[in-house]
């Protein structure tokens, strides 16, 4: 690194005093074109700012400081809030009989989910973006996800609960009769004295290989967008100068897509978070507007989502980490 | 013309002469993309098959009658076909109100929110102005913050609604916009809607992509910066905007997270939808006063069976626009 990276400046203007004399007519820089440029790219993304302000920040705040009181509604849309000393907190980590575990087992499905999504949009995105029969029609199926998995209709047939009884008995009927492939592989292997761990989770992936396939529309479209803007001369170098296929993905795919990594594993993250077959949600919406002792607890259920969140970041750190440090080992 | 004039080494000898010559290379490269394209295509084959299996498995269970649902050995061609199950359906979403509400709500929402997004990564795109990296950083922190979290204190915000205390000044008590499109409709101009943040940045990313030199040369002629944005760039940028258009459109038909939250006035077919397994009992009772126990099995097939009906209408728009969802997401690549 240089000393003149560190004093180069983004900006053309000096300083932030500087930045909003540009605001002010009748300043020694208001008429300069830049400063007119600068204060239409405002206008531009004045909308955005408003709405962050009024709908994001303003609301954001409210749920905090609702999440550390008790909130008791009162007759109208009225509220009133008192300090009360973490007590939400308290109930949903300590009281609350499924918040906490409902927490730690999506934490860990997620995990899993997010890992096996990265791998499987990442070949997938791969094979679309080779040559060969039929690869329109492919790509045309494997965008399908993207409306099949969107909104309320993953989760509408695994809330009724029956389904998953059914399936439960389907899966045992299957088990017993040793048509499951992957059970009997398993139990195969299992005998056969190998890691029992790690293949359980393996196993597990490839019996959510639907859930996966779903959840991974959006990340195929951007590693193939990602896939397509490499150079195809870069190819055509590394053929040249003896260079074998696999040899290539790794040394020339891999690095080129990776930075788009990231942005998939983040978005896989959030989708996983918000999704409607997630029991937390249900958890958090159940002490919100549900039915149970502690009906219409906002502070709670604020409480409950910010404790959400904040699991949420911390896996968001933790990929963000791991990636970018990949990352930079190919640089 | 060039196919005649070009010559081949060996392009008249046999395939065995052919591979004698290169010493068996030319055989192992052909059983080796042989062997690579069975597998890709036994591969696609079966993910393509996993992906629509559940769509037929639900068409052909549509037309069942319910003693067919029972019978183990139907598998998918019903014995009885009947077309009963879609107006028991279409009577329990409220059909043709309810998609019709979702249409329209689904429309206006996605114009709003296209026409805002559009601007604002226009914005971030192209010009540079203070605190930009700052506001930037809030279109991220936009797609990463869950909308779960500030639920609650929006339906406040828009139960007693008002700016800096203008309406209580004006009318002596502020706006209650719980029932009606306009908080959702407010939400959608200024990018708070569903997914904003990420049409921002995907309609940023392309904006980045176009050369600056095009709207040089638009200046340079005298053109304005609104009149370069709607006669140069737009243009252009049109297929990506579409196909945020068309994300954005169908996002809002299956969204119920929002339709429950801010849209309560209109029956929307997702709301509907999600809601319909507990109207049954009633339904199905001879007076609709009772309630009756839907045996589980048939819970099952009508909730399919709107499933259903809610991704026709999405599925048939994506076969007549697959061509603008693919090739030009495709095209948004990462070009920095």
């Amino acid at each position: 690194m240089k000393k003149e990276g560190r004093i180069h400046r983004d900006h053309w203007y000096s300083g932030i005093t500087e930045a909003f004399q540009m605001y002010i007519p009748g300043n020694r820089i208001y008429q300069t074109m830049p400063a007119k440029r600068a204060r239409i790219g405002t206008l531009f993304i004045l909308p955005f700012i408003i709405g962050f302000i009024l709908f994001m920040v303003r609301p954001l705040i409210e749920s905090f400081s609702m999440s550390l009181c008790e909130v008791k509604l009162q007759a109208g849309a009225g509220y009133t809030k008192t300090w009360n000393n973490f007590a939400n907190y308290n109930y949903a980590l300590k009281v609350d009989a499924n918040f906490n575990q409902y927490l730690l087992d999506e934490a860990g499905r997620m995990a899993i989910n997010v890992v096996a999504t990265l791998v499987m949009s990442f070949v997938i995105a791969v094979i679309l973006n080779q040559d060969f029969k039929g690869r329109t029609f492919c790509r045309v199926i494997f965008f399908l996800p993207v409306i099949l998995s969107s909104g309320v209709l993953p989760g509408i047939e695994s809330s009724n609960e029956f389904f998953n009884l059914m399936s439960d008995v389907s899966k045992a009927a299957t088990e017993e009769s040793g048509v499951n492939l992957s059970a009997s592989l398993q139990s195969l292997l299992s005998v056969s004295g190998v890691a029992s761990d790690v293949f359980d989770v393996i196993f597990q992936m490839i019996d959510s290989i639907y859930d996966i396939v779903m959840a991974s529309g959006i990340q195929i479209i951007v590693l193939l967008s990602g896939l397509q803007s490499i150079s195809p001369s870069l190819y055509e170098a590394a053929d040249v100068e003896g260079c074998s296929g696999w040899e290539a993905f790794w040394k020339i795919t891999f690095p080129m897509v990776s930075p788009l990594l990231l942005v998939n594993c983040i978005y896989t993250i959030i989708d996983f978070f918000m999704k409607n077959d997630n029991r937390v949600i249900e958890c958090i919406n159940e002490t919100m507007y549900g039915m149970n002792a502690k009906k219409m607890d906002f502070g709670a259920a604020s409480a409950m989502s910010w404790l959400y969140f904040a699991v949420a970041l911390v896996f968001i750190g933790i990929g963000a980490f791991i990636i970018t440090r990949a990352v930079k080992s190919y640089e | 013309m060039s196919k005649n004039n070009t010559v081949y080494i060996g392009n008249n000898k046999s395939f065995k002469e052919r591979n004698r010559r290169s010493g068996g290379y030319l055989l192992k490269r052909k059983i080796a993309s042989v062997c690579i394209s069975v597998f890709r295509g036994l591969l696609m084959f079966g993910l393509c098959f996993m992906i629509i299996q559940p769509m037929l498995t639900r068409f052909s269970m549509s037309f069942m009658t319910e003693p067919d649902l029972y019978d183990s050995t139907i598998v998918l061609l019903p014995r009885h076909v009947t077309l009963e199950n879609y107006k028991i359906v279409a009577d329990l979403t409220g059909f043709p109100t309810s998609m019709l509400n979702t249409l329209w709500l689904s429309l206006v929402m996605a114009v709003c929110q296209i026409v805002s997004t559009t601007l604002v990564a226009y914005g971030f795109a192209r010009f540079d102005f203070p605190l930009k990296k700052f506001w930037f950083a809030c279109v991220i922190a936009l797609i990463i913050i869950p909308p779960q979290t500030i639920s609650t204190s929006l339906y406040m915000t828009f139960s007693k609604f008002d700016i800096f205390g203008i309406f209580t000044l004006l009318t002596g008590s502020p706006l209650n916009l719980r029932s009606s499109v306009w908080p959702y409709v407010m939400m959608c101009l200024t990018c708070m809607g569903l997914k904003d943040g990420l049409y921002i940045f995907m309609l940023r990313q392309y904006f980045k992509s176009v050369p600056e030199s095009l709207e040089e040369a638009a200046y340079v002629d005298g053109c304005g910066t609104m009149h370069t944005f709607v006669k140069i760039m737009l243009p252009d940028a049109l297929p990506t905007i579409a196909s945020c258009f068309l994300f954005s459109f169908v996002w809002q038909w299956t969204d119920l997270f929002y339709s429950r939250n801010f849209l309560t006035g209109y029956q929307t077919y997702a709301v509907q939808m999600s809601t319909m397994a507990s109207r049954m009992g009633r339904y199905f009772s001879k007076d609709k006063t009772q309630s009756v126990v839907v045996p589980n099995g048939r819970q099952l097939q009508l909730i399919s069976i709107a499933v259903l009906i809610c991704c026709i209408p999405l599925i048939v728009l994506y076969c007549f626009t697959q061509r603008t969802f693919v090739e030009s997401l495709t095209m948004t690549g990462s070009k920095e």
